[in-house]
């Protein structure tokens, strides 16, 4: 039919309009990075000085490394006590194991103000205070969920007969868990992992209440320049960000399929 | 979430408790035990450190309701959540239809990977992309001028606008997300029953399509509204001195005037809001999962 083929086409113009809308802003501030006027003037020329005087910018490296230390940690972290949650929660039986699945959801459902918030409190109160600590400990929460609901997502597509079959041929609890168990759910290990390090390495909201000044994350030393001025700079290690945290991503989506595509 | 208990009760809690104390450990003590706390906090006049008096008090509260600002902000930020919410679902519903139903094959994974790409990464750069399409000079404003024969100034930035296609920006791909979830559920032979039988387009979007992915729609809108309520890192950067809501001032108390407990209790009012209207959700969202 002739209107169907139309509105076919119709459609897809308008799934480019909206990666246009997606993607245009990233774009344009990452041809700006490049781009000699401080102030975003044209016409274009090519520089790469913004990306050279970035070098020269201790506080921001110093926010970077912590950025990538706490994302590692908050990585393994999360991964290794996440994995084990949910190996428990799809292995065994017990009263309270609904509830246990269901706290899952606050620390991803509720705006980060407020988690972060209270965080500052809390931690203020019983004398860990502010800091890189406090911040860890913080990502590493917010992490978790995340893991949990990836890899018990991956462990509904394991046979449990295979648990069983190892066990009868004589493997330890252990042995079934790290010859067996453990290689099936790998992919669902690694995405867990790689969403962590995802939710982590962006945070901006939690970190931001949880720093002090000379123990900040990136993205809290970028939101404190972007509130002085705007500065060619901040562009520059912005599209470093965006490009690294895209990138992340379409690795984890070799791993996890984001939407049950069959 | 299905719970498949697959080794049903071998041997209980007892096994199982050592493999998940650990992470409910760390939930307790850096989210439960953080809001838990927040809320005694916020019956208090001045948080109990270094040996400052305090006592209980009604007072934060008493200031949420008294004075008007807090109320007048809240309900700026809600109707900034709902104005957001509704041009995700106008802007999102059709694009997650076309990929569910018209797209095909590999191009169709391609472009829902692209689709959702930005929304995991990072939000506080996205939102500082806009910044230089929306200024003055900027480049929205250059093109504009130069495709339009009539000068005309763009300088939405620092401007109620700005904020919400800031925040459209950041929270579209959800809506596609799970819109796209339901709608790929939907039989296609449903639909061509309801052309054959002589129903219009527009009737079978209004009675079968529209229908059957609500629990897309009203998820999509619950993950969108909540955060957005709760939004101030956006309104600072794209909304300026325009940018003032709930969320923003929430911030202030902890960052700039200091007064926690006023910060706690105006916290825990908007967790309270959070919480209701999940509630409301919950049940059409339990239906989707």
């Amino acid at each position: 039919m002739a209107t169907t083929r139309i509105l076919e086409a119709l459609g897809r113009l308008y799934i480019g309009l909206l990666l246009a809308f997606l993607y245009l802003p990233i774009i344009i501030m990452a041809l700006m990075s490049f781009n000699v006027s401080p102030f975003y003037q044209l016409p274009f020329e090519w520089t790469t000085e913004w990306y050279a005087s970035l070098w020269q910018n201790d506080q921001l490296i110093a926010a970077t490394w912590n950025s990538l230390e706490i994302a590692v940690i908050t990585t393994l972290t999360s991964v290794v006590l996440g994995s084990a949650a949910s190996l428990a929660l799809y292995r065994y039986e017990f009263r309270g194991k609904k509830v246990l699945q269901a706290l899952l959801f606050p620390p991803i459902a509720i705006p980060w103000l407020i988690t972060g918030t209270a965080m500052l409190i809390f931690f203020f109160g019983v004398g860990i205070g502010r800091g890189l600590f406090a911040i860890l400990l913080g990502h590493v929460a917010l992490a978790l969920p995340y893991v949990i609901v990836v890899v018990s997502a991956r462990l509904q597509t394991f046979a449990p007969e295979l648990e069983e079959a190892a066990r009868s041929l004589g493997a330890n609890q252990w042995q079934v868990t790290v010859r067996v168990t453990l290689p099936w759910i790998m992919p669902g290990v690694i995405a867990g992992g790689l969403f962590a390090f995802a939710v982590s390495f962006d945070q901006f909201v939690v970190s931001y209440f949880l720093s002090t000044p000379g123990q900040t994350t990136l993205p809290v030393e970028i939101y404190a320049a972007i509130r002085k001025g705007f500065t060619p700079e901040i562009n520059a290690v912005s599209t470093i960000i965006i490009v690294v945290s895209m990138a992340l991503m379409l690795l984890t989506a070799r791993f996890f399929k984001f939407g049950g595509e069959k | 979430m299905a719970v498949r208990g697959a080794v049903a009760s071998r041997s209980g809690l007892r096994s199982a408790l050592p493999l998940l104390a650990p992470a409910y450990l760390w939930l307790t003590v850096a989210i439960f035990l953080p809001l838990s706390a927040m809320v005694f906090f916020s019956f208090m006049t001045d948080l109990p450190l270094s040996g400052k008096p305090w006592a209980f008090t009604l007072g934060n509260y008493a200031a949420f309701f008294s004075q008007g600002l807090y109320l007048t902000l809240l309900l700026a930020s809600l109707r900034l959540g709902l104005e957001v919410t509704l041009w995700c679902v106008v802007i999102g519903y059709p694009a997650a239809y076309v990929l569910a139903k018209v797209l095909r094959g590999r191009s169709r994974e391609a472009i829902f990977l692209l689709v959702i790409l930005p929304f995991w990464s990072n939000g506080l750069v996205r939102i500082f992309s806009w910044a230089m399409v929306l200024r003055e000079g900027g480049i929205l404003d250059t093109a504009l001028n130069a495709v339009l024969p009539f000068r005309i100034n763009i300088d939405l930035m620092y401007s109620y606008p700005a904020v919400i296609i800031g925040l459209v920006h950041s929270y579209v791909p959800y809506m596609v997300l799970t819109c796209y979830l339901t709608l790929q559920a939907i039989d296609d032979s449903l639909i061509e029953a309801g052309r054959s039988l002589g129903a219009s387009r527009l009737q079978v979007l209004k009675r079968v399509i529209i229908p059957l992915s609500m629990p897309g729609l009203v998820a999509g809108a619950a993950l969108i509204f909540v955060p957005v309520v709760g939004s101030f890192m956006e309104p600072r950067i794209l909304g300026g001195r325009t940018g003032t809501f709930y969320g923003t001032v929430i911030e202030d108390q902890f960052v700039a005037v200091f007064n926690w407990p006023l910060g706690a209790a105006l916290s825990f009012i908007l967790l309270a809001v959070v919480l209701v209207i999940l509630a409301v959700a919950s049940p059409v969202l339990r239906r989707a999962a």
